[in-house]
């Protein structure tokens, strides 16, 4: 089959082509950060000045922790309740579960641009305002769905069996979910954890309605830089988000089959 | 496990109320209030926190369907949303189907995390990586004009191709990952069966293989369209003067305006659009779970 070997081939090249179209931008974008022309001019030549004059860049090193802080709890905050809540979707059965499970997909599927101006709205109504403490209480509920998501479908492979020999043997119900199935939903908690840090630490409608000028995340700050003009210090800590993600994205992958191999 | 279920329904929910509770409250706060909220507010003439007077009305609305500007925006943006969808689909689908028919092992495993690797990672840095390959003089030009003999200014930046360009580049992972899973069940014998009975690669195509595709075809479109609609920060960053779209126009709103109900009332009109258009393809997704 001759014909199959040259179409197998020509699917192949077209990948790889694809590759490149989604990753030669950034990858351009990330050398431009080690060129020291201020103007992206070529010949290339290497430096790491933008990386140094980061750390003087106040405004973006408060963004930058503010943002890591905000991933940090919004993960802490969206694993804990998303767990409890995805292991009482599991072991019960009552009226309106199937509601409660339709209403986690909301938050996934409108537009941010939707959500984070009722938010600005609703959080201003109420007195809450706007600031970090709004961004948070915004990011949890946007990490929320994915954690539960994630680990009700690690939940399905667990075999009801297994706490009810545990039970029969006399542990008590919080023995039974410390010590038989958190252990085994452990690689869904973990990746459902990955995803909230990622939807926290790379969000930025949400944020960019809900900051203030002094009270920004990382994304919000950039945004703002881009528009201001672009100078190779965005190159420098675009390539560092970038990195960061993608580290992040790698470890993620370790824990949760995104393939859905048979 | 039926009689399991009887047992556990009788005061199921009592016991799951304290784990689910914290979970549903957050969300409460933090996403249905607020949605009623704006609902509530595009119904207003003012902030009422203003202290200024406020009154209900319609104007909001129809202020939307007075001035055509809004209009003419919000088809703006779902032609935008059409087209960037449509090039995800030309694009994604055969990368798609390679992945799911023709790599096998361990390349595939490779390749498929490669291709969504950055569609986690921060979508607002991608689209300014295109800024830097598109701009005039960027590299693009550059690399252009070192191979091509004559001298050319491709200026596609601060146009609509640039943010179609980046809008495709942003979205394209997700229809490669969704038709990719529905390509995969596609059991390899019934293809092989369709051409051993003496249909051509392309009947099998055409009467196989796209229609058993097709739920992950909608999801792929839905989770691209919907969010493009609503895009405002690619727009504003690779179009320039020519990026204003429905989404940029209700950030003006929130942020450079002020006209808040104004802004409630067209985020509204959008979450309508948005919800009319999951509705329609919501039988074709149902049928793929």
């Amino acid at each position: 089959m001759a014909t199959t070997r040259i179409l197998e081939g020509l699917g192949r090249l077209y990948v790889f082509m694809l590759l490149a179209f989604l990753y030669l931008p950034i990858i351009i974008m990330a050398l431009m950060s080690f060129n020291a022309s201020p103007f992206y001019q070529l010949p290339f030549e290497w430096t790491v000045d933008w990386y140094q004059s980061l750390w003087q860049n106040g405004q973006l090193i408060s963004a930058t922790w503010n943002s890591l802080e905000i991933a940090v709890i919004t993960t802490i905050i969206s694993v804990v309740l998303g767990t409890a809540a995805s292991l009482a979707l599991y072991r019960y059965e009552f009226r309106g579960k199937k509601l409660l499970q339709a209403l986690l997909f909301p938050p996934i599927a409108i537009p941010w641009l939707i959500t984070g101006t009722a938010m600005l709205i609703f959080f201003f109504g109420v007195g809450i305002g706007r600031g970090l403490f709004a961004i948070l209480l915004g990011h949890v509920a946007l990490a929320l769905p994915y954690v539960i998501v994630v680990v009700s479908a690690r939940l399905q492979t667990f075999a009801p069996e297994l706490e009810e020999a545990a039970r029969s043997l006399g542990a008590n119900q919080w023995q039974v979910t410390a010590r038989v199935t958190l252990p085994w939903i452990m690689p869904g908690v973990i990746a459902g954890g990955l995803f909230a840090f990622a939807v926290s630490f790379d969000q930025f409608v949400v944020s960019y309605f809900l900051s203030t000028p002094g009270q920004t995340t990382l994304p919000v700050e950039i945004y703002a830089a881009i528009r201001k003009g672009f100078t190779p210090e965005i190159n420098a800590v675009s390539t560092i988000i970038i990195v960061v993600s993608m580290a992040l994205m790698l470890l993620t992958a370790r824990f949760f089959k995104f393939g859905g191999e048979k | 496990m039926a009689a399991h279920g009887a047992v556990a329904a009788r005061g199921g929910l009592r016991k799951a109320l304290p784990l689910l509770a914290p979970a549903y409250l957050w969300l409460t706060v933090a996403i249905f209030l607020p949605l009623s909220a704006m609902v509530f507010f595009s119904f207003m003439t003012d902030l009422p926190l203003t202290g200024k007077p406020w009154a209900f009305t319609l104007g909001n609305y129809a202020a939307f369907f007075s001035q055509s500007l809004y209009l003419t925006l919000l088809l703006a943006s779902l032609r935008l949303g059409l087209e960037v969808t449509l090039w995800c689909i030309v694009i994604g689908y055969p990368a798609a189907y390679v992945l799911a028919k023709v790599l096998k092992g361990r390349s595939r495993e490779a390749i498929f995390l490669l291709v969504i690797l950055p569609f986690w990672s921060n979508g607002l840095v991608r689209i300014f990586s295109w800024a830097m390959v598109l701009r005039e003089g960027g590299i693009l030009d550059t690399a252009l004009n070192a191979v091509l003999p004559f001298k050319i200014n491709i200026d596609l930046m601060y146009s609509y191709p640039a943010v179609i360009i980046g809008l495709v580049h942003s979205y394209v992972p997700y229809m490669v990952l969704t038709c990719y899973l529905t390509l995969q069940a596609i059991d390899d014998s019934l293809i092989e069966a369709g051409r051993s009975l003496g249909a051509s690669r392309l009947q099998v195509l055409k009467r196989v293989i796209i229609p058993l595709s097709m739920p992950g075809l909608v999801a792929g479109a839905a989770l691209i369209f919907v969010p493009v609609v609503g895009s405002f920060m690619e727009p504003r960053i690779l179009g320039g003067r020519t990026g204003t779209f429905y989404g940029t126009v209700i950030e003006d709103q929130f942020v450079a305006v002020f006209n808040w109900p104004l802004g409630a009332a067209l985020s509204f009109i959008l979450l309508a659009v948005v919800l009319v258009i999951l509705a329609v393809a919501s039988p074709v997704l149902r049928r793929a779970t």
